[in-house]
């Protein structure tokens, strides 16, 4: 009897912190259902299902253009940087080389300091730097190249980790027969390595979705913008004035990722974890 | 992972591979060939600028006339303004609701949970981590609207009788910063229960077995085995929610912007600020360099302490 109790009380406190979890969210997809006009006070369950505030949003907001810029930036950073950290991962997991605990070591202090002490140098060499000719201020280059050199130290930290527990036995018979270092990476190797890849793609696109601080600098004075940005800006514009748009363009920038994340949840949270436990 | 690899950390990692008995393999100098463009891509846009604010904290510059070589005075400054030092206290606060809450709440849950075998824990799990996902700028937003004036909280205050308590939380000298603290709670807390989660089902059953064969109580069971048990997660779990603590600009910039009266104020924000709105770069890439130093001590601090212990 007191078992039961025990375990009715367990389910009620689970139920609870997870009811605390998706509130925020469910209390703006609530209010995103609403208009203006509505004059919602504290939490009211929409009395329709129109779709207008969330439309409305979307065109004050020029969440188009900050949707796509946001897509351009996560996919181009994402495929890079897990090529980048293929390569990286496999010349320290599986080879000798003279300086390579050094280099490790270089790769992994940026694992370590925050990325926000390199925010005001970024800015101004992308200002004053043209590296033949090329002016990349406020272009979308700005905000992925340095994405790029951080997410590298991520997935040079994972594919090494990965390619240790390779068995060596593998890349021996790959070479007594013959084959090259980047055949046995692309033949033997790479297939194994699909879901220690898959996971870190998904790591490294939904960070570099959510990222704000560099988007708000390297952006800014330019029409390029990001979907996070872009609704910082929208709320500070408009959320006196309306707080269902405000909302409505919440859930339209969280919607992507959530999707994602519903669907490759396990790969996300073995990621995280498995990631933090080795840094 | 397993104890072996989660040992494999930098600067131990020669001693590791001894351990494994793993050679690392043929020496190879292609192996150049392989890091050169990730190598690359981290030193000239992540290392680099690094360095760069190093050097600019020693300067006086408004980010367009000639800099002005100017030593440690931008250090001294700030050791002497005291918004820098409320700002820096404001982030010691933020811990204790962005690491210790957080960490309290997820061992309470995570002892309830280690009793018997939940149903829907994967349900749960993905609910409790999602937090995680959602961009910092969208958690910002909806807890905007929770603590506004007619927002959900204070309806809920009013609701109950309490309309005395109904206030402008992120408006409020006294209430804006454990506001902010509390968007930081829910956001760590997922990983901290799920990290701890994660642990106690490494704990092998027989140590439950024995506690309960003992006689042991739910509250001796959880601290000779369950505590004990999460050493680890523990570790990374306060060095994660330390750092998240930090660094906190997206939550500050989109809720409070350091107000009322700079009473949210935190040394990643004064850094933004004094860089781009009050045009002092040399001063907040000082403030950066301080923020620096202060993180990588308390990783390297608590990854320390944890090895001492061990």
């Amino acid at each position: 009897m007191t078992a039961r109790l025990d375990r009715y009380t367990t389910y009620v406190v689970l139920a609870g912190f997870s009811l605390l979890a998706i509130y925020p969210m469910l209390s703006i997809l609530f209010l995103a259902f609403h208009k203006k006009s509505d004059l919602v006070t504290g939490f009211s369950l929409p009395t329709t299902l129109s779709l207008q505030t969330f439309v409305d949003a979307w065109n004050e907001g020029g969440f188009a253009q900050g949707m796509w810029g946001s897509f351009l930036v996560a996919t181009t950073v994402t495929a890079v940087s897990a090529v980048m950290s293929l390569f990286t991962g496999y010349a320290f997991g599986t080879m000798r080389f003279r300086g390579s605990g050094l280099l490790f070591n270089l790769i992994v202090v940026g694992l370590i300091f925050p990325y926000e002490a390199t925010v005001i140098p970024l800015y101004y060499d992308f200002l004053n730097y043209h590296p033949a000719g090329i002016n990349l201020a406020g272009s979308y280059w700005a905000l992925i190249l340095p994405q790029i050199g951080q997410s590298v130290t991520l997935g040079t930290f994972w594919m090494r980790a990965f390619f240790l527990t390779t068995p060596k036995a593998l890349v021996e018979a790959g070479r007594i027969d013959g084959a090259g270092s980047f055949r046995i990476l692309r033949s033997i190797l790479l297939p194994q390595a699909r879901p220690a890849m898959l996971t870190l793609c998904l790591l490294v696109f939904i960070y570099t979705w959510n990222e704000f601080l560099l988007a708000l600098v390297l952006l800014a004075g330019s029409d390029n913008t990001t979907a996070p940005l872009g609704l910082s800006f929208f709320a500070g514009v408009s959320r006196a004035g309306d707080p269902t748009k405000v909302a409505a363009a919440s859930v339209l920038v969280a919607l992507p990722i959530l999707i994602v994340y519903l669907f490759l949840q396990r790969h996300f949270i073995r990621g995280v974890l498995a990631g933090a436990i080795k840094e | 992972m397993t104890a072996e690899r989660a040992r494999d950390i930098p600067g131990r990692a020669a001693v590791a591979r001894r351990k494994t008995g793993r050679a690392p393999g043929e020496p190879r100098n292609v192996a150049y060939l392989y890091i050169l463009p990730g190598l690359a891509a981290y030193l000239i846009f992540t290392f680099f600028p690094l360095l760069q604010t190093v050097r600019l904290s020693f300067y006086d510059w408004d980010g367009l006339t000639p800099k002005k070589w100017i030593g440690f005075d931008n250090y001294r400054e700030l050791w002497n303004t005291p918004e820098i030092q409320a700002a820096f206290q404001h982030s010691v606060e933020l811990i204790l609701f962005y690491a210790v809450f957080s960490i309290v709440l997820g061992l309470a849950l995570t002892a309830l949970l280690t009793r018997f075998r939940v149903r829907g824990f994967l349900f749960f799990r993905t609910v409790l981590f999602m937090p995680q996902t959602i961009a910092t700028v969208v958690v910002a937003q909806a807890f905007v609207w929770i603590y506004a004036p007619v927002g959900p909280l204070n309806e809920f205050l009013r609701h109950i009788g309490l309309d005395s308590v109904a206030k402008t939380w992120l408006g409020d000298f006294t209430w804006a910063l454990p506001a902010v603290g509390l968007i930081g709670t829910w956001i760590t807390f997922g990983l901290c229960v799920v990290l701890f989660l994660a642990g106690a089902q490494r704990i092998p059953t027989e140590l439950y077995e024995a506690a309960r064969v003992d006689g042991a109580g739910f509250l001796r069971e959880f601290f000779a085995v369950t505590l004990p048990g999460l050493r680890n997660e523990l570790v990374v779990a306060s060095t994660l929610t330390t750092i998240t603590a930090l660094r906190n600009f997206d939550i500050i910039y989109n809720t409070t912007a350091g107000g009322p009266g700079g009473e949210t104020e935190v040394p990643s924000w004064l850094m933004f600020h004094n860089a781009f709105d009050l045009s002092r770069v040399g001063f907040a890439a000082s403030i950066a360099v301080v923020l620096t130093i202060i993180i990588t001590a308390v990783a390297l601090a608590i990854g320390s302490l944890s090895r001492r212990t061990a």
